[in-house]
């Protein structure tokens, strides 16, 4: 097969590190807020009654969003193996919680409302608490982690190993990270609920959103400066090959390159459009929440977290993932990538597939629309969670 | 096996894999019986296919969700505890799970929620196909996760990169259309479409011996026995299958999973019974039967099947081979990519390259397969048997209750069509009783597969102890007992939740006539389910 040549390796690779964010993005403002509402769950709605709405305004797409999760989980094991590999083993104790957190969810929006005891499901809402706020967090420290690099190392057969301990992740730097994904999560989540639910429920949700957009934008300001203060960035020393073969070592790096991180910013003017969207979106979405603007406020707060997640790989590139104590062995998009076929057979299927998700995901959205109806559920439709 | 951190690794997987499959094999069928229920629905228009479609499809609900949860952990696990794994082989494995995630998995789980939440908003029609597309999402990830499982077992269309230190597909076509993952493809689904017959057919039979929801139990015993007979037919033709393939692929699989220690004259005998000896190399008290095992294996009566000594001399011959492709292999690999790979030293690596994994299994006793002894090579060879006893035990276990699953569902599919299903009342206590079996059989089938495939993660190719991640024996131990606790604990909840829906049994159907509908129609739904809790 030379069908892969159409395409320059080069090339792939740079469509693979888009996809990547495609990916990441698609997973944060889908299931995104499915987690800020779990996270929002116990506060937000008081009631029993309350609760179950607010479950329920996930109930028929949280499955679907969450899979953006595990499509990003297998795109990066196919387009991005080491990343893969070297990620999820180094953050392993953060991956178990994650994990651990994140089933406690289907389990907890399919199996709280089966029994009518009070504690039985006061132990369930805040289950589904965990299981959005750990992700929420262990994401935005994992990203703090990845800005400042990690301390992996390479050995000559590929070996990887990890040389830091679990606390050694919760840095200042990286719970700030945290904190930004979880107040964007939130923003997002509480723009979910003042679209879907009405009453009380709608004005507390708006309230958490207003002090949530509020939090994204000064933690995300402040993340930014601590980044431009504290953080150095990483640089290829050598000369940088697009087309060589995926072998990280093959190159030379320099950590504590001050001011690296920013460099992109510099050459490429029009990339700031990710950090300026971050901002622009955070305080549109809060205008909407004061306004009730609702559908807008969920595109606004949309194109927020898109700008943000998007505003670490625009700082970063080429690099993906840079080591901290073997600066060479630091993975950068042309050099941790598959291989060419690989990637090349990945992007048609992708090409022929999202598009067709995107479609019935939409019908779904669509034929969900609207409010979700208290009464319809304390009338004890059956499918109702 | 040690509990070092491989052993410990080995366990996390084992578990929450046979965890995880407790519960895809009822998702992988039950969709399916669900969405014919419909079907016939949708054609009839009669309200009690309806409620029986609603009914089974709780129960699927309540199974599924653990399914998904339980799946991220497996999808998440690659990476986790098996690092060199997913570097050394990420670039052809990768691609069936990421594939499994579009085609299969957004499918699955976007439908899933129009399922239950689309009744009152979909036409009958659409609400149809919605359902017939969770059944395709569920059975396409089967396919998916399987050609990846089958590459595994059997490694084709791909080549060991020396730059890049890692398997590299060169013919993906080949991958998808693996043998043995096609095999392994229609035995599991046929496997997931009996255990959901079963569970179908058992629950039925529970509301007929009790008297209740008489109608929605005979039409759903209907229906799961004649997909059930079906499905157990193809589960062990196919199962055939898979022992023929391994007889080409996996000849150590097939000559632990039968005790054979010693090469036997063609046509080889099948042991029946026996007790397989590990350290003696010996099955003692065995009860052959003539001819079977050689017609398994080759379907033939002259094809010899080898035995475990013959296999391990083997072993040893292509250990010392993978040994001069290592060789060559680490002194392409000191050029860092700088300048040309002399000519000779390709051909060096080539000539063995299908061995190389071989001297990989000497890592365990020694950092540098070049400088092995003799003894490290003869342990080496020695550890390419896998625990023949455990293999042995589950494929008898399996078999065995497949050959009862034919009987079974056969008796169940001729009473159903004489419509004499009321009259052996103790057939219908065995079906109730009958429910684990096929969990069993489906369980002890993973383990024939996977323990059968050790000490490979990658047969040839990579040994599972060479392809672990380099984790502290705490840090896995912490995850494991995480793990094993909240597993434990969902279970408990989900066996409980599971129990309450089946003793409650289907919700009246507003539409339904009222002699279709249990008898408590009209009753509040606290009052109706009161008495079913008591029991609990």
């Amino acid at each position: 097969m030379i069908l892969h040549t159409l395409l320059d390796y080069d090339v792939l690779r740079f469509i693979w590190w888009i996809l990547l964010g495609v990916l990441l993005v698609g997973f944060a403002v889908t299931d995104g807020f499915d987690l800020g509402t779990g996270i929002l769950l116990p506060f937000a709605a008081k009631t029993d009654l309350e609760r179950r709405v607010v479950i329920n305004t996930i109930g028929p797409v949280w499955e679907g969003n969450q899979v953006w999760l595990i499509l990003g989980g297998g795109a990066i094991f196919a387009a991005w193996p080491q990343l893969y590999a070297v990620s999820f083993s180094g953050f392993y104790l953060a991956m178990a919680a994650v994990l651990l957190a994140l089933i406690l969810r289907p389990v907890g929006f399919k199996y709280r409302s089966k029994r009518d005891s009070t504690t039985w499901r006061t132990t369930w809402d805040w289950a589904l608490f965990v299981g959005g706020f750990v992700p929420a967090l262990v994401f935005g420290v994992a990203m703090g982690n990845v800005l400042q690099g990690v301390p992996f190392r390479l050995a000559p057969d590929m070996q990887i190993f990890y040389d830091g301990g679990f606390f050694a992740l919760l840095n200042p730097f990286a719970l700030l990270a945290g904190l930004v994904s979880v107040a964007m999560l939130v923003m997002h989540g509480a723009s979910w609920l003042a679209l879907k639910t009405d009453g009380a429920l709608a004005v507390r949700a708006r309230s958490y959103g207003i002090i949530a957009a509020m939090a994204t934008i000064a933690l995300y300001a402040v993340a930014g400066l601590a980044l431009w203060g504290f953080v150095d960035g990483y640089r290829i020393t050598s000369e940088i090959v697009t087309t060589g073969p995926s072998n990280p070592l093959f190159k030379t790096v320099q950590a504590h390159a001050g001011g690296a991180w920013f460099a992109n910013y510099a050459a490429h003017p029009w990339t700031i459009a990710a950090p300026l969207a971050g901002f622009a979106g955070a305080l549109l979405a809060l205008l909407g929440l004061l306004r009730r603007w609702e559908g807008w406020t969920m595109i606004f707060s949309s194109v927020s977290i898109s700008g943000i997640v998007l505003s670490v790989g625009a700082s970063m590139f080429p690099f993906i993932l840079p080591s901290s104590i073997q600066p060479e062995a630091s993975l950068t998009a042309w050099d941790a990538s598959s291989s060419h076929m690989t990637l090349f057979i990945m992007l048609v299927s992708t090409c022929i597939f999202l598009p067709i998700i995107v479609l019935y995901t939409s019908w779904v959205y669509k034929v969900l629309w609207g409010k979700v109806d208290a009464a319809e559920i304390s009338g004890g439709k059956s499918h109702a969670y | 096996m040690d509990l070092d951190v491989v052993g410990l690794s080995r366990l996390q997987f084992a578990l929450t894999a046979l965890y995880h499959f407790l519960f895809i094999p009822l998702t992988l069928g039950l969709s399916i019986l669900v969405a014919i229920m419909e079907t016939v629905y949708v054609m009839s228009g009669r309200p009690i296919w309806r409620q029986m479609t609603k009914f089974w499809g709780s129960l699927f609900g309540i199974n599924f969700a653990i399914g998904v949860s339980t799946g991220l952990v497996m999808e998440f696990q690659f990476g986790m505890n098996w690092s060199y794994y997913s570097h050394y082989v990420g670039d052809v494995f990768g691609a069936p799970l990421a594939l499994e995630g579009l085609m299969a998995f957004f499918l699955e789980a976007t439908f899933v929620g129009m399922f239950f939440f689309g009744w009152d908003r979909l036409s009958k029609v659409a609400h149809l196909i919605v359902t017939w597309l969770v059944a395709l999402g569920s059975n396409l990830s089967a396919l998916w996760i399987l050609i990846a499982n089958g590459w595994m077992q059997n490694p084709v269309g791909a080549t060991l990169n020396p730059q890049t230190m890692r398997m590299e597909v060169t013919d993906f076509y080949a991958v998808i259309t693996n043998p043995v993952a096609q095999a392994k493809f229609v035995h599991t689904t046929s496997a997931g479409y009996l255990v959901a017959s079963m569970f179908v057919l058992g629950i039925s039979a529970f509301y007929l011996l009790r008297g209740r929801h008489v109608e929605v139990a005979k039409r759903s015993l209907t229906v799961a026995a004649a997909f059930g007979l079906a499905a157990s037919l193809s589960v062990v033709v196919l199962g055939d299958e898979s022992g023929y393939l391994s007889s080409e692929h996996q000849k150590m699989k097939l000559a632990a999973i039968e005790g054979m220690w010693e090469t036997e004259p063609a046509p080889a005998s099948f042991t029946a019974f026996g007790f397989p000896d590990q350290e003696a190399r010996k099955t003692h008290y065995s009860i052959h039967i003539p001819w079977v095992m050689g017609l398994i294996g080759t379907r033939s009566l002259t094809g010899e099947v080898p035995g475990i000594s013959e296999l391990v001399k083997l072993a040893d011959l292509r250990i010392r081979q993978g040994i001069v492709s290592y060789d060559a292999l680490e002194q392409i690999r000191a050029m860092k990519g700088q300048g040309a790979v002399p000519p000779a030293l390709t051909a060096q690596f080539e000539e063995h390259s299908a061995q190389l994994g071989y001297a990989l299994l000497l890592k365990r006793y020694v950092d540098d397969p070049r400088k092995a002894t003799d003894a490290q090579i003869a342990l080496a060879a020695g550890d390419t048997v896998p625990q023949v006893a455990p293999l042995f035990w589950s494929f008898r276990v399996m078999v065995g209750l497949g050959m009862y699953f034919i009987l079974f569902t056969a008796v169940f599919f001729y009473l159903s069509a004489k419509r004499k299903l009321l009259a052996y009342p103790w057939l219908l206590k065995v079906a109730v009783w009958s429910i684990p079996l096929p969990w069993i059989a489906a369980e002890a089938g993973w383990i024939v597969a996977e323990l059968g495939r050790q000490p490979w993660a990658v047969e040839g190719v990579l040994p599972t102890a060479v392809a672990v991640s380099n984790l502290g024996i705490q840090t896995v131990l912490t995850t494991l007992i995480g793990f094993v606790v909240l597993y434990s604990v969902l279970i408990v909840v989900e066996m409980k939740l599971m129990t309450k829906a089946i003793r409650k049994g289907p919700e009246p159907d507003h539409a339904a006539s009222p002699g279709a509908a249990s008898p408590l129609i009209g009753v509040t739904p606290a009052l109706r389910t009161a008495p079913m809790i008591s029991t609990e």
